[in-house]
């Protein structure tokens, strides 16, 4: 997995690469214009064609499947009031594709009012605005660096990965203890050690394991994927721009459509290196990466002493699972209000903090955060991870030498009270 | 007596039963020590506080004359019941790992550990997964770990179990071997006919309560039933008539002109006695006493006590 995670991802990276270059926005589309041409012929552009023909809609709409035109688009007489049009296609538009059309289109609509109520072209543009607020935090320290959407987008990959190795490495631990105790080996083992060191060993051992397989992964993804990238795509490389789009998932660029607009506004991925704190946002994610992780990990192993096979998780997985996917989901927010209630709290309580806190660092730009409250968050998460082990220990001291018998929450509090 | 393991008035609760109910054990040094009782007596948690996977809610166990610590885990080796290893492991490692655990280090341990190897004509198995291994192999392996540190104490949780007649005689071998040596053996089981011969001393549990222990020779005298089986050839009422009063006939049956009588003695005489009355009528063939066996020891004793509840199962 070590090694076969990377190029999977490689390969999968490069794959959303090669599907996006190979997308086709070939379109061939039929207007059918009942204006009279009063509107003027839209003008071909980023593949799509426009063609005019004098047939009304019905008979379009007969002869279409038949033709070779992959849309018919109907330009209803009203269009200047109602601001509506229809298309119709056989193989859905792409959002791209369609907003192009849509543009071309307004573009016509608009000249035509301009025309219909004597206001010159040149007039509507000095008149028509666009107004782009610059936040800015003021502090004691005066007018702070402003916001930085592509650290937010940086500290939302961040929060992804410390959710999405929480999860990995949590479950591995807590096959780690079923695979002991459904095999006895464990009753040999704490013949030797103690229960309690038997399961922080297991929780450090496979902690190491993760941190090493994460760098591994990190540097073996890189070099794998600029090296593919290079040798498949040299001449779309320089095209640019490709970059940014690669580095993520359709997903993840819906979600952060808004900050991409406003990323390409505000300058080229040089810029996006250097206006991140690498060190300090790097220190963080590795403090919370490794607290995120004993925090649950423990809760994980306590799971797993619980249960007698894998199949047997699922009643307790699941208030383990619902904080870490409710902090991963909240993110999405505390992207865009780094400075709320929400953010604030989400950030300090232990459960959520590794991912949410590590969003809002980098979401809030430097010195967004007060460092009390990086101080408190930080504090908390040890008392968490210190506390969830040691209930985690208990669990698991009794867990593990119980077999054939269906645990219930009510049968795991009593444990928490039996002496050692 | 030197007593390697002494334990004392031992309580072990959990929340809705009682586990060990005042136990107190010693357990003599050197020898070969039976843990008997039905499953679900509480044999598994008595050894589990030894081996100090679990503590007592009250009372002591001491080792070698000191209070159980630590400091004694490598003194003890333990074969649990259930028997397990790390599947993708291999033999070789892991023994080593466990070994390691005990204390030993790595080098010591894998001298021992080819030293047994060799004695089990199992070299070739080092790096074997063990998951490639069949279930007795992996249990001798499981074996070997126990007994590598060479510990004072060994306890045996169903040793036998699982194991072919082959290799059951291989390990009984080996454990009276281990006592030779100096060795101290608990052995845990509920098929108490298996460990008779092998059991210098022996202890009852049934119900969380130790119902009796003493020498195994000693508890059989206590519990000898004075039955004796008679095979002759001849007169049945010349026998019956020679019979003395102290003796009571309590079941005959004739096979192929033989006649077989159970006889009970009720007086204080000895066999001698008997085959003297006997013989100027009969033509004695043989005379066994029947000696009772451990397990109908445990019923009359059970019986006895008559706790009418029903055994609890132990979880």
């Amino acid at each position: 997995m070590t090694v076969f995670g990377p190029i999977l991802m490689a390969i999968l990276l490069l794959g959303v690469f090669w599907l996006g270059m190979k997308e086709s926005n070939e379109r061939f589309v039929l207007v059918i214009d009942e204006n009279q041409g009063v509107l003027g012929e839209l003008q071909d552009s980023d593949g799509i064609t426009y063609d005019y023909q004098d047939l009304s809609f019905e008979d379009a709409q007969r002869l279409f499947l038949a033709s070779s035109y992959t849309d018919i688009l109907y330009v209803s007489p009203n269009i200047t009031t109602v601001d509506a049009a229809r298309l119709l296609f056989k193989k859905q538009p792409s959002a791209t594709v369609l907003s192009t059309i849509e543009w071309r289109l307004e573009e016509k609509v608009e000249e035509l009012k301009l025309l219909q109520r004597d206001i010159s072209k040149s007039d509507f543009y000095k008149i028509k605005t666009s107004i782009s607020i610059k936040p800015a935090k003021f502090t004691q320290k005066g007018e702070q660096m402003e916001i930085i959407e592509e650290a937010s987008a940086v500290g939302f990959v961040f929060g992804l990965l410390i959710y999405m190795f929480i999860f990995m490495y949590g479950v591995q631990v807590m096959r780690g203890v079923i695979e002991e105790k459904s095999n006895r080996i464990v009753e040999v083992i704490i013949s030797s050690v103690k229960p309690f060191e038997l399961m922080i060993g297991k929780i450090i051992g496979v902690g190491l394991v993760s941190f090493t397989q994460f760098i591994l992964w990190v540097f073996l993804t890189i070099i794998l994927f600029s090296g593919l990238q290079y040798a498949l795509f040299s001449d779309m490389f320089e095209a640019g721009n490709v970059m940014s789009q690669m580095q993520m998932t359709p997903e993840m660029m819906q979600d952060m459509a808004p900050h991409m607009d406003l990323a390409q506004e505000s300058g080229n991925p040089d810029n996006l290196i250097n206006k991140i704190p690498w060190g300090n946002a790097l220190t963080m994610f590795a403090f919370y990466f490794l607290g995120g992780y004993l925090l649950y990990s423990a809760l994980f192993a306590a799971v797993g002493a619980a249960v007698d096979s894998e199949t047997d998780t699922q009643q307790f997985m699941l208030p383990i699972t619902m904080p870490l996917i409710f902090a991963y989901m909240i993110s999405i927010f505390i992207v865009q209000n780094p400075d709320g209630p929400a953010a604030f709290w989400f950030s300090i309580i232990p459960f959520t903090s590794p991912i949410v806190m590590m969003v809002r660092f980098l979401a809030s730009g430097e010195g967004g955060v007060p460092l009390w409250e990086i101080g408190l968050s930080i504090a908390l998460l040890i008392v968490g991870f210190i506390f969830t082990t040691w209930l985690a220990g208990k669990i698991y001291r009794t867990g593990i030498l119980m077999y054939g018998k269906k645990v219930s929450y009510k049968e795991l509090w009593k444990w928490l009270s039996y002496k050692g | 007596m030197e007593y390697l393991l002494q334990i004392q008035n031992i309580v072990k609760k959990f929340a809705n039963h009682v586990a060990l109910d005042d136990i107190s054990i010693n357990v003599p040094n050197g020898q070969i020590f039976g843990l008997l009782g039905p499953n679900g007596a509480g044999k598994t948690t008595l050894i589990r506080i030894i081996n100090q996977i679990t503590g007592p809610d009250s009372g002591t166990v001491l080792f070698d004359g000191k209070q159980l610590n630590p400091n004694h885990i490598s003194d003890i080796g333990y074969l649990p019941e259930e028997r397990g290893l790390y599947k993708k492991m291999k033999v070789g490692e892991q023994a080593l790992y466990l070994a390691q655990l005990k204390g030993m280090t790595k080098s010591e341990a894998k001298t021992k550990l080819e030293y047994w190897f060799k004695k089990f004509e199992i070299e070739g198995w080092w790096n074997k997964k063990v998951e490639e291994l069949s279930k007795g192999m992996q249990q001798k392996i499981q074996f070997i770990i126990t007994v590598l540190h060479e510990p004072k104490l060994l306890i045996l949780d169903e040793p036998f179990s699982g194991f072919d007649p082959i290799n059951t005689n291989l390990i009984k071998q080996e454990i009276l071997e281990l006592k030779e040596k100096g060795a101290t053996i608990i052995f845990s089981t509920h098929n108490m006919s298996s460990v008779e011969e092998i059991c210098d001393y022996i202890a009852l549990i049934n119900q969380s309560k130790k119902i009796l222990d003493g020498p195994i020779n000693e508890v059989r005298d206590a519990y000898s039933s004075n039955l004796f089986e008679v095979q002759f050839k001849g007169n049945m009422i010349a026998f019956t008539n020679a019979l003395w009063t102290g003796h009571e006939l309590m079941e005959q049956r004739e096979e192929g002109g033989i006649n077989k009588v159970k006889i009970k003695r009720i007086t204080k005489h000895t066999t001698n006695d008997l085959l003297g009355a006997i013989i100027p009528h009969v033509e004695v063939i043989s005379i066994n006493e029947i000696i009772p066996s451990m397990n109908d020891i445990f019923i009359d004793k059970v019986n006895e006590i008559n706790q009418p509840e029903p055994i609890k199962v132990n979880e």
